[in-house]
């Protein structure tokens, strides 16, 4: 039941890019296409899963008994870059028709700081290792949500007549920042 | 000092435990691929435009270094493109054939007859779907300009009359604007070729010149008057056979619609006749 709210929380209350304004490049990048935003979206969820398992054991296992907590951006940061690489040569080996279709946008996970917001969160609120993992996919989970739902609405507007300083972009940050305002409604509901 | 040290070492230390599982991870999951598919893929002009029939630039570079497609199949990066891969195959190669995009409409708001007030988004496709756009003719273009936003070579753009016009030294033949379009009236046709039937219309004659000032009403004359038997006239259109046409000017002349027009630069073919 715990870990459910937990869930719950990441994916509504707290959405990564909704509500904690993390990963917005490619939430304006990558939400063209439904389809596109998906694989991202997976993806990324992937990796945030990953990540919340890596930092995790770096945390517990050489920061905290080292006392060198400081260091935990930098030792993230290292640690999601090599496990992107690690992913991406995996998919490139044995899933060559993924690795073809998620393209440029897996070595972009790499920068992606919802990844490094998550696992710096997490440590923050002094998760185990169950509500770590949970966290993380809760945080992919949220971040496919508002990539679909943006590019489920560029979709729609593609043929919509906007103005033309509103064009492109310009549209894309209002409806981002309608479908923020639309997720501040679920604030205080856990 | 000691806790700097400390930090240097496992930072360091986490930092060569990564890169040395890396370095395993790539040997493990190497991939063998082809070191020529990548230097084709620079070689080649990454526009991703699929003029080539494959997916992309990096799908024409394996196959062209598989040896499934030739060394020229490019036709966008035309003969230097093309000379380059062949360097890189080893092997020699002739200019690609170079294909340029025709507009086989001339009726724009002068020349065609409107027949509503069109006030909806400026796309083809949508004025296609919404009663078949403001102009009398079902056939010719919409003047949406979708075409002209297809083109990923700003090789197009639309005039005053709402045609679409082609600016053949900058069209590379990718196709583009030929799928835009809704109402299939753009073609690629060989660059040498300079007399078109600017007419797509395949209503009667009388129909036509109800709505269009120059559209083919099919006489037949530009039929009989063909030396080499390219022009044909069936379902009330005259179509050219680009193989067969020489470029020799003579249905420009008798065309009473003055719907084929010869483009200037483009001499006749002479070779063709004899064979």
């Amino acid at each position: 039941m715990e870990y459910l709210l937990l869930f719950v929380a990441t994916v509504l209350v707290n959405n990564f890019v909704l509500v904690q304004f993390l990963g917005i490049c490619p939430f304006l990048g990558v939400s063209k296409q439904v389809s596109t935003s998906v694989g991202m979206g997976i993806a990324t969820t992937f990796v945030m899963v990953m990540a919340a398992l890596a930092s995790w054991l770096i945390q517990h296992f050489i920061l905290i008994p080292l006392g060198l907590q400081y260091l935990q951006t930098l030792s993230f940061i290292l640690v999601i870059a090599a496990l992107v690489q690690l992913v991406e040569m995996f998919l490139h080996k044995s899933i060559p028709g993924l690795y073809r279709a998620m393209g440029i946008f897996l070595p972009l996970i790499t920068t992606n700081c919802a990844v490094l917001g998550l696992a710096l969160n997490a440590m923050l609120r002094n998760y185990n290792l169950g509500e770590s993992l949970v966290y993380g996919f809760g945080a992919g989970v949220g971040f496919t949500l508002a990539l679909i739902l943006i590019a489920g609405i560029r979709e729609e507007i593609q043929f919509a007549d906007i103005p033309k300083p509103l064009k492109g972009q310009a549209i894309a940050l209002i409806i981002a920042g309608l479908l923020s305002l639309a997720f501040s409604g679920f604030a205080g509901m856990i | 000092m000691y806790n700097s040290l400390v930090a240097l070492a496992s930072m360091g230390g986490l930092g060569i435990v990564l890169s040395v599982g890396l370095v395993i991870a790539a040997k493990m999951f190497a991939v063998e691929s082809d070191e020529r598919t990548e230097q084709i893929e620079t070689a080649l002009p990454g526009v991703n435009c699929g003029a080539c029939g494959y997916a992309g630039c990096r799908s024409l570079a394996e196959a062209i270094a598989s040896g499934k497609a030739p060394v020229n199949g490019c036709p966008v990066g035309g003969l230097a493109v093309a000379q380059k891969i062949a360097e890189i195959m080893g092997t020699i190669t002739e200019a690609p054939a170079r294909k340029v995009a025709q507009v086989l409409c001339k009726g724009g708001c002068e020349e065609a007859k409107q027949r509503a007030e069109y006030d909806g988004p400026k796309n083809c496709r949508v004025m296609n779907i919404i009663q078949g756009g403001d102009k009398a003719c079902t056939y010719g273009c919409l003047g949406g300009g979708t075409c002209v936003e297809a083109c990923p070579f700003d090789a197009m753009y639309m005039n005053e009359n709402g045609l679409p016009v082609v600016i053949e030294e900058k069209c590379t033949g990718c196709g583009k604007c030929v799928e835009a379009c809704p109402r299939n009236i753009i073609i690629l046709v060989g660059e040498e070729y300079g007399v078109h039937i600017r007419c797509r219309s395949h209503a009667p004659g009388k129909e036509v010149r109800q709505v269009c000032q120059v559209g083919c009403i099919a006489c037949r004359r530009c039929e009989k008057e063909c030396p080499v038997n390219a022009i044909t006239v069936a379902d009330n259109l005259a179509e050219i056979d680009y193989d067969k046409c020489t470029v020799c000017r003579r249905c420009v002349a008798v065309c009473p619609m003055h719907t084929i027009e010869a483009q200037e630069g483009k001499p006749e073919i002479p070779a063709k006749i004899a064979g």
